[in-house]
């Protein structure tokens, strides 16, 4: 990093520093642009281009007449939405969701980061590490498929219930196991991999805090308390923020595939029903509007989420 | 007095060791159990998986349920297909994300920081699922690979991380040097930048092509001839159909097909997810480097 700017200050050293020298500076490099012309396209079109197609949220959206020709709508999509009956079934499985795995999930590659970094076998760690990482690589339709069959009536964990006395119970056809399920299997799924980045931060840290701390008297736990946990605070800070910055988008690929009938009471999200109502049944402005909904509170949770960390901890994004 | 507190402060440590390991190793347990578990059902009598009668060992050995894969077309086109589309999407992902990280890395590109701030927005601001389908329709993607492959180019979080490498694992001297001595920005990416990112570059290969062979959602939306299916949309009617009967009373018709996802269920998330961990091993001491590189700021 620092080569790199005494670099471009060496640089800017030979080039006169005038208003012309930019158009010179450009043509100098105009093999760089045209590196560059394929990617920047490549975003106009297909991040830019679904943005200006958000109108149709506001539009009545017509294929025929295409998105400009639609005739103009105003704010019916948005008033047909919250009006609707499932508006509240919607928003609250959708922030409950993600406020539950917000508090329960988040903190699990934390605490797996802390004990990796407490076990002094190198090997050992090493092996846990690579172990907690596989799940991540598992696609989620084998994800669901493997939950089905642990949680079906003859699968391995009603069978333990079974032996313990218990009566077996149809996890996936009942509306309250749905989060406790869709949680618990993300965590299986994503701690190992999640950690990873704790665990560099980890070793980041200056051991001489640790020696310090050591002859001060302090215990195990109050080494991870004071010196590891302080250590990793910000990378903390910053993905949390980057979590909230999704927080209505929970992981709807793997909800829709565990979707059924039966546990939609506690399984439909905003996003699972974008994809039903408006892919499957064609409702495109109705449904944009609702996305857009989404992306909104998604936004502005993102922003206050920023800005209070930069006041309190002064870690921000930006 | 000195000495009686060494020695309780050792067996406090050797207590606090002996309590580290036992949750590792359950941890280890728990992430393992289910893996082994479906490894050893496929190898399993399906009738004595359905009885709960595996545990962890294969009961019954029999090659059964792999015989029958071999003999699925339907499993044989979405294997053929989902070849195709990691390996031409992640060739596609790798040369945009190199054409656009390397000029990025540079420090003398004039309006760098403009051209940063228009990308990284995008990780934030996006306009949905709809509008990104009606594109998608509109460009005539619909119904062919490039539906799977051209909307997903570059992964935004992938670019700042290869960025982030090329600014700060290659002196920047050197690319000085080269281009005292007349060397071309293509000739300095090609023969001085690309030979000394290989770790990163096997990182992002993973990367992509797991995230290629994992997708099923773009091709259930996209793709709507059966022969184009990846194998992800097979696997999730074989898995899933058994599920869906089970909740929905199955019919006379359904019976031998369920019969028949029951008992190669657990050979097909094998055969699927095989190729995947074979790479792993080969890129993971890289991980930690790649996933460091990508938190860092800036």
């Amino acid at each position: 990093m620092k080569s790199a700017q005494e670099g471009a200050a060496a640089l800017s050293h030979i080039q006169p520093k005038r208003g012309s020298s930019l158009l010179r500076n450009i043509a100098k490099r105009y093999d760089l642009y045209l590196m560059l012309l394929l990617p920047i396209a490549w975003y106009l079109i297909f991040h830019y281009g679904p943005l200006y197609g958000l109108q149709i949220a506001f539009k009545n959206f017509n294929p025929a007449k295409g998105i400009i020709g639609s005739p103009w709508e105003g704010f019916g999509h948005f008033e047909r939405f919250f009006n609707s009956y499932y508006f509240w079934r919607l928003l609250w499985n959708t922030v409950s969701i993600n406020l539950f795995s917000l508090l329960i999930a988040f903190p699990v590659p934390i605490m797996l980061a802390l004990l990796v970094n407490e076990i002094r076998s190198k090997t050992f760690s090493k092996w846990l590490q690579n172990i907690t990482y596989i799940p991540h690589f598992i696609s989620v339709v084998v994800i669901v498929g493997i939950l089905n069959v642990f949680l079906s009536p003859t699968g391995p964990i009603n069978m333990l219930i079974e032996t313990f006395g218990g009566t077996s119970i149809r996890f996936l056809e009942v509306a309250g196991w749905f989060k406790t399920i869709f949680i618990s299997s993300n965590i299986w799924q994503n701690m190992g991999w999640q950690s990873i980045i704790y665990i560099a931060a980890l070793s980041g840290v200056n051991p001489q805090l640790y020696e310090a701390a050591k002859m001060d008297g302090a215990s195990r736990l109050r080494r991870i308390w004071h010196v590891s946990l302080p250590g990793i605070a910000p990378v903390i800070v910053i993905l949390l923020i980057l979590d909230i910055g999704h927080f209505m988008n929970v992981g709807f690929e793997k909800i829709l595939l565990m979707q059924n009938n039966l546990n939609l009471e506690s399984s439909d999200v905003i996003s699972t029903f974008v994809y039903t109502t408006g892919i499957l049944k064609g409702e495109y402005s109705y449904t944009a509007a609702i996305g857009l909904f989404n992306s909104v509170i998604n936004l502005i949770l993102l922003l206050m989420v920023n800005r209070f960390a930069r006041k309190t901890s002064e870690t921000s994004l930006w | 007095m000195s000495k009686q507190q060494a020695i309780r402060k050792t067996s406090d440590e050797r207590v606090f060791d002996a309590i580290v390991y036992a949750i590792a190793a359950v941890i280890i347990i728990i992430v393992l159990y289910p893996l082994l578990f479906i490894v050893s059902a496929s190898f399993s009598d399906p009738a004595k998986v359905l009885n709960g009668e595996v545990w962890l060992l294969p009961k019954g050995v029999s090659l059964e349920a792999y015989t029958n894969i071999l003999q699925n077309d339907k499993i044989w086109t979405g294997y053929r297909n989902t070849i195709v589309y990691t390996v031409v999407g992640t060739l596609i992902n790798i040369i945009m994300t190199i054409l656009a990280a390397y000029p990025l890395s540079r420090p003398d590109l004039p309006g760098r920081g403009a051209i940063m701030v228009l990308i990284t927005l995008t990780m934030f601001l996006g306009g949905g699922l709809i509008p990104t389908y009606l594109l998608v329709k509109d460009l005539g993607m619909v119904n062919t690979m490039w539906a799977l492959i051209v909307p997903g180019a570059i992964a935004t979080y992938n670019l700042i991380v290869m960025r982030t490498y090329f600014q700060t694992s290659i002196p920047w001297e050197l690319q000085e040097a080269a281009h005292m001595d007349g060397c071309s920005n293509w000739r300095l990416l090609f023969s001085v930048i690309l030979p000394l990112s290989k770790p990163i570059l096997a990182v992002m290969v993973l990367f992509y092509a797991v995230g290629h062979w994992n997708s099923y959602f773009s091709a259930l939306i996209y793709i709507r001839d059966e022969a184009l299916h990846p194998l992800q949309l097979v696997l999730r009617e074989i898995l899933m159909i058994s599920q869906s009967a089970a909740v929905e009373g199955g019919s006379v018709g359904l019976e031998d097909q369920i019969l028949l996802a029951e008992s190669i269920k657990f050979a097909v998330i094998i055969v699927s997810t095989l190729p995947v961990l074979i790479m792993y091993p080969f890129v993971q001491r890289h991980f930690v480097k790649g996933v460091m590189i990508g938190s860092i700021k800036g």
